[in-house]
C-alpha cells in the first residue's frame, strides 16, 4: 500500500516536474510547480513525518503563490498566448542537468544508509521540535526578535501611500479595529 | 479518536448543510433585495442554485480553461479538505497529530486556488481580483498563523482533539481573545467575505467572481459558504471548547456554536464596509500582527508561567 502510494506520489511529482518545461504558460508552469512540491510534500508524509511534510506544502503552495506573481512580471509573455519556451541555453543545461542526477543518484546509492534505531516516538513533531530547537533555543529568540524587527521595518519603508491616499505624516493611529 | 473511513462523505453532508444553512441565512439578510417576504427570500439559494445548473456556460476570448475550472472549483475541495478533521462532539473523521497545521496548509492553498480563478478568464477585473487576493493573503496569512499557534501553546498540542480536551475548564477564547477575532476575521479573508472581499470588490465588476457563469460559478459560491462553513467550525474547537456543554449531547453543542460563529460571519458581509488591500495590509503587519504576538506571550505565560 505504502510502495503504491510512494510509486504514485513520485510519478506524479517527476510528470508535474516535466511539465513546468514543456507548457507555454507562466502561469501553468508555477502551478505545475506547486503541484510538484505537493506530491513531494505528501512522500514525506509516508515517511511518519506528518509536520514536516504538511509544512512543506504549506511553504511551498505559499512560495509558488508569491513566485508566480514576480514570475509574470519579468516574463516577456506571461500568458502563453504567443508560443513561449521554459528552456533556455540548452546544451549547457542538458549537460549541469544530467551532471547533477548523476551526482544525486551516486550519493542516494553510496551513501551507506544507517539502520533505524529505537522506534518512531508517540508525537514525533514534538521530538523534531525538541531535536531543532532543544539546545538552541536562546539564539531562536535572539535571531527570531530581529528577523521580526527586519520584516516589521522593512514594510513599513516598501509601503507608499495608495494612490488615493493623501500623504499621512504621523505614524498609524488606533483606527486598525479592522 | 476517528470515525472510521465511510464518515468521509457523512463529514461532505454535514458540511454542505452549515453551508446551505449560510446561503439561506445570507439571503434572508440580503436587504438589498427586498422583493418579498423573507419567505421568499429563503427559498433564493435553491433558485440561484437551480438557475445556474441550467444556465450555459459563458467564455471569454482564450481563458485558461484549466486552470479556470481549477479556481473555480478549488475553495469547495479545499473546505471539504478541512471538514475532515474539525471535531463534531470530540471526534472527527481523523485526528491528524498536526491537524492545527493541516487546517493551516490548505488555507494557504487558496491562495493559488483564487489567484487561478482570477487568472484562468483572462479578463481584467479576474486578473485584478486575483492579484488583489495575494495581497490581502499576505495581509492576513501571518496573524491568522499566529492566532492559530495561541490555541496550539495553550494545549500543548496541534493535535484537535487534544486542543478541545484542553479547554474543558476554560474556554481558549477568554485567554486568547485578540486570536478569536483575528482568525474570524482571516477567516472573511480566505473566504473573500465581508470586510474582506476586496478581490470581488464592485469596483471593479465583482473582480474573481465576474467571468464564472453556469455551474463554474455554482461551485464557487458554494465554495466560498463552505469556507465559511469550516471556519466556523474550526473556530468551535479551537476558542470555543468544541462539544463543551451542560445538559446537551456534544455534536448538538459543537452545531449550535459552529451555527452562531456562522452566523456572526454571515452577518459580518452587510454591517462592514470593504477594505482595500493596502489599508488591510498596513493594518494587519502594523497592528494586527504585534497584537498577536503580545496575545501569544499572554498565553504562553498564563500556560507556563506557573509550572
Amino acid at each position: 500500500m505504502r510502495l503504491v502510494a510512494f510509486l504514485a506520489l513520485s510519478l506524479a511529482a517527476v510528470g508535474a516536474g516535466i511539465a513546468v518545461f514543456v507548457v507555454d504558460s507562466m502561469a501553468r508552469a508555477t502551478v505545475a510547480l506547486a503541484a510538484s512540491f505537493v506530491a513531494v510534500g505528501a512522500v514525506i508524509l509516508l515517511l511518519d513525518a506528518p509536520y514536516l511534510g504538511v509544512i512543506t506544502i504549506l511553504m511551498m503552495l505559499m512560495e509558488m503563490a508569491v513566485m508566480v506573481v514576480f514570475m509574470i512580471m519579468y516574463m516577456m509573455n506571461p500568458a502563453g498566448l504567443m508560443p513561449m519556451s521554459m528552456v533556455h541555453n540548452k546544451r549547457g543545461a542538458r549537460a549541469i542537468s544530467i551532471g547533477m542526477f548523476g551526482l544525486l543518484a551516486a550519493g542516494v546509492v553510496m551513501t551507506p544508509w544507517p539502520q533505524r534505531r529505537g522506534r518512531v516516538p508517540a508525537d514525533p513533531t514534538h521530538a523534531l521540535g525538541e531535536a531543532i530547537m532543544g539546545s538552541k533555543m536562546l539564539v531562536m529568540i535572539a535571531v527570531s526578535a530581529v528577523l521580526f524587527a527586519t520584516i516589521v521595518s522593512a514594510l513599513v519603508l516598501a509601503t507608499g501611500r495608495g494612490r488615493y491616499d493623501p500623504p499621512e505624516p504621523a505614524a498609524p493611529t488606533g483606527e486598525a479595529g479592522s | 479518536m476517528s470515525y472510521p473511513v465511510w464518515t468521509v462523505p457523512v463529514a461532505a453532508v454535514v458540511l454542505m448543510s452549515f453551508t446551505a444553512t449560510a446561503a439561506v441565512l445570507d439571503a434572508v439578510l440580503d436587504s438589498a433585495r427586498r422583493g418579498g417576504g423573507w419567505r421568499e427570500r429563503v427559498g433564493r439559494p435553491v433558485w440561484e442554485a437551480a438557475r445556474l445548473l441550467r444556465q450555459r456556460r459563458r467564455t471569454t476570448v482564450a481563458p485558461d480553461a484549466l486552470l479556470w475550472r481549477l479556481g473555480t472549483s478549488g475553495p469547495l475541495v479545499v473546505a471539504l479538505l478541512m471538514a475532515v478533521v474539525i471535531p463534531l462532539g470530540g471526534r472527527a473523521v481523523t485526528d491528524p497529530v498536526v491537524g492545527v497545521v493541516w487546517f493551516n496548509a490548505f488555507d494557504v492553498a487558496l491562495w493559488l486556488l483564487w489567484w487561478c480563478a482570477g487568472w484562468g478568464a483572462n479578463s481584467v477585473y479576474g486578473l485584478v481580483g486575483g492579484y488583489r487576493f495575494v495581497a490581502q493573503a499576505l495581509a492576513y496569512e501571518l496573524p491568522l498563523m499566529f492566532a492559530l499557534t495561541a490555541p496550539a501553546v495553550a494545549a500543548g498540542s496541534l493535535r484537535l482533539s487534544e486542543v478541545v480536551a484542553a479547554q474543558d475548564r476554560v474556554w481558549f477564547v477568554v485567554w486568547a481573545p485578540v486570536a478569536f477575532l483575528v482568525f474570524l476575521l482571516a477567516v472573511t479573508g480566505f473566504s473573500v467575505w465581508g470586510p474582506l472581499s476586496y478581490p470581488a470588490g464592485w469596483d471593479v465588476a465583482a473582480g474573481v467572481l465576474a467571468e464564472p457563469s453556469g455551474v463554474d460559478r455554482l461551485l464557487l459560491l458554494t465554495g466560498r459558504y463552505a469556507l465559511l462553513a469550516a471556519g466556523a467550525g474550526m473556530a468551535t474547537a479551537l476558542f470555543l471548547g468544541g462539544g463543551a456543554g451542560p445538559l446537551l449531547p456534544g455534536w448538538l453543542w459543537s452545531g449550535l456554536k459552529i451555527l452562531a460563529v456562522l452566523a456572526v460571519l454571515v452577518a459580518m458581509r452587510r454591517r462592514l464596509p470593504i477594505l482595500r488591500a493596502d489599508r488591510v495590509m498596513k493594518r494587519a503587519w502594523l497592528v494586527l500582527l504585534p497584537l498577536t504576538l503580545v496575545q501569544l506571550l499572554v498565553v504562553s505565560v498564563l500556560t507556563y508561567g506557573g509550572s
